[in-house]
């Protein structure tokens, strides 16, 4: 095992740390207090439930802002500025550079969406509400919207690897709106009754990674229990995809001229 | 016969222009070159003549059209080759975030050094370049030159068998351009091979053993500085100062180029003796008798300054 790779996510985390990426987390430990007050005094037995639902769809909204506008950076930045000339003179392969800046990113988010997810447990701590054993659906949650985060982190990188961060960004974002409605899309298809369109919209489908499999929220915001046959099938899902844009990048940057 | 340091083979770059990038314009034609173990090679040319392209292709930064480099034996797609070379784009730019210090250590890893190792081999690095007291300060304080200090220290980190520097001398002071000179020397010395692009002629004169000239991406000539322009005089040149009310031969005076209180004065190497004569009977005071020759940068001139590059490259001599 290469031990190129490890080398550059260490210091991709350690270029988020110093552009104070993580002060993202001030807001939502802001967000989260002013949350757990204001719900502590107009709530009645429902103080979990918006707690619950507010810090995931904050935890997922900033990883996604982030997985998106730093992902789309992470190659074009170092063509752009040059560093990547004295980097590739060293003996690493492109892959080995792609799959560092791939899991330094990874780590970033990791180690943000922890510290929220603790922020999340100090705000339901608050409202004096006993942990119990259906919390484990909220994990469940936070490890869907890693699994979300790691498949749109791959998607920016991979369109990062032709296009500039404009075009990659909506790229990106484009298919990260698409494939939330893509059970919609297929749906919409067997309505049509029409051959050719129940084709197409199935291709669609099927090409499109499907992020509605990954919202537990709501689940996780009731308190009821998550199917672990979706859980080993959003894994498994994600690992296949992302392997696949990860391959498919590294087989464009390969061949790429660098300016 | 011994692997040569470089080896370049009729290397050929196209670059697409225009909106649906259909033409192609040739950035290097077909440059065949060979430069051996231990050799400090000059890499010459006017801006646009294809040296970056030429490093970029042996870096595999970019890829070539056409041709083939080997860099001690291996080919420029293997990337084990890099653990020998070291190389220093132009105007380099590096990660901001990062101290000096901390940029060399990281690049460092990628040869798999220790952290002992790491952290001697980077201190020496740092002293070699005169950084030491900005070790700890971030990239992003750095002036140019200090850019171009780390980027040699980055270059030579792993004691490289083959260094490409890419304009070396640019952007440095006096003293900067001082120290990279003595440093490609020190590199010399331990017998490495340099490969260096400049637009400093002085600096390849002094210090290569061979160099080649490219304009418009053709190789023009290669060979030694003094082989490439033969030591020839051309005429003399005298340097002179007259006290004031001294009464000097008008015909000197009107040739000569006056700057501050002194003369310079270009004669035919015949009419040295005659011109003295004259100098001397008038009370001039002479500083400087200096033969003039053709230099590099003559040879350079009109290179650059044909309308168009011949379509063949001329081997002036070689080794």
């Amino acid at each position: 095992m290469s031990a190129m790779p490890g080398i550059v996510a260490i210091n991709t985390f350690r270029e988020a740390v110093r552009d104070r990426v993580l002060y993202n987390l001030i807001f939502f430990a802001l967000m989260m207090i002013g949350a757990a007050i204001f719900v502590g005094q107009i709530s009645i037995g429902i103080e979990r439930l918006v707690i619950v639902n507010l810090g995931l769809s904050a935890i997922s909204l900033i990883g996604l802002v982030m997985a998106i506008f730093i992902g789309v950076g992470l190659v074009y930045k170092e063509i752009e500025k040059r560093t990547l000339y004295s980097l590739l003179a060293k003996p690493i392969e492109r892959w080995e550079f792609l799959a560092g800046k791939y899991a330094g990113l990874l780590l970033t988010l990791l180690v943000n969406t922890s510290f929220m997810t603790l922020g999340l447990a100090a705000a339901l701590y608050y409202v004096g509400r006993p942990f119990v054993r259906t919390d484990v659906s909220i994990l469940v949650a936070i490890y869907f919207i890693l699994l979300e985060l790691a498949l749109v982190t791959a998607l920016a990188l991979f369109f990062s690897c032709f296009s500039s961060p404009m075009l990659s960004t909506l790229f990106t974002l484009g298919i990260y709106i698409t494939g939330n409605f893509a059970n919609d899309i297929r749906n919409f298809g067997d309505f049509t009754k029409n051959h050719a369109m129940q084709v197409l919209t199935r291709i669609i489908y099927y090409l499109l990674p499907n992020f509605h499999n990954y919202n537990a929220i709501a689940i996780a915001g009731h308190g009821e229990s998550v199917p672990f046959t979706l859980v080993w099938q959003n894994s498994l899902y994600t690992l296949i995809y992302v392997g696949v844009l990860l391959v498919a990048a590294s087989a464009i940057f390969s061949h790429r001229n660098l300016k | 016969m011994a692997a040569a340091a470089i080896e370049i083979d009729a290397l050929t770059k196209d670059y697409p222009v225009g909106f649906w990038r259909k033409r192609m314009r040739r950035s290097l034609d077909r440059l065949t070159l060979r430069v051996e173990e231990g050799e400090v090679f000059g890499f010459l040319g006017p801006n646009g003549a294809g040296k970056t392209t030429t490093l970029k292709l042996l870096m595999n930064l970019i890829f070539p059209t056409a041709g083939t480099a080997r860099i001690r034996g291996k080919s420029i797609e293997d990337v084990e080759m890099h653990r020998d070379i070291g190389y220093l784009p132009e105007q380099p730019y590096f990660y901001d975030y990062l101290t000096g210090r901390e940029l060399l250590d990281y690049y460092a890893q990628f040869f798999g050094y220790d952290k002992a190792d790491r952290r001697s081999r980077v201190a020496r690095l740092l002293e070699l370049v005169g950084l030491t007291d900005a070790a700890n300060v971030q990239l992003r304080k750095f002036s140019k030159g200090m850019l171009q200090r780390v980027g040699i220290a980055q270059a030579i980190l792993n004691d490289p068998k083959v260094v490409f520097l890419d304009e070396p001398m640019s952007g440095l002071d006096p003293v900067g351009r001082r120290e990279v000179r003595d440093i490609i020397l020190d590199l010399k010395r331990r017998g490495c091979t340099v490969f260096f692009s400049t637009h400093i002629l002085s600096d390849a004169e002094m210090l290569c053993d061979r160099v080649a000239v490219l304009v418009e991406g053709k190789l023009q000539s290669v060979g030694a500085p003094n082989e490439i322009v033969p030591f020839e005089v051309q005429s003399m040149e005298i340097m002179f100062e007259v006290s004031e009310g001294t009464a000097v031969a008008a015909g000197l005076i009107d040739r000569s180029r006056k700057t501050g209180s002194r003369y310079q004065l270009e004669v035919p190497e015949a009419e040295l003796f005659h011109a003295l004569e004259q100098l001397r009977e008038a009370n001039a005071r002479v500083l400087s008798v200096t033969p003039v020759r053709p230099t590099l940068e003559d040879y350079f001139m009109k290179l650059v300054t044909r309308e168009k590059a011949p379509s063949h490259a001329v081997e002036v001599m070689t080794r």
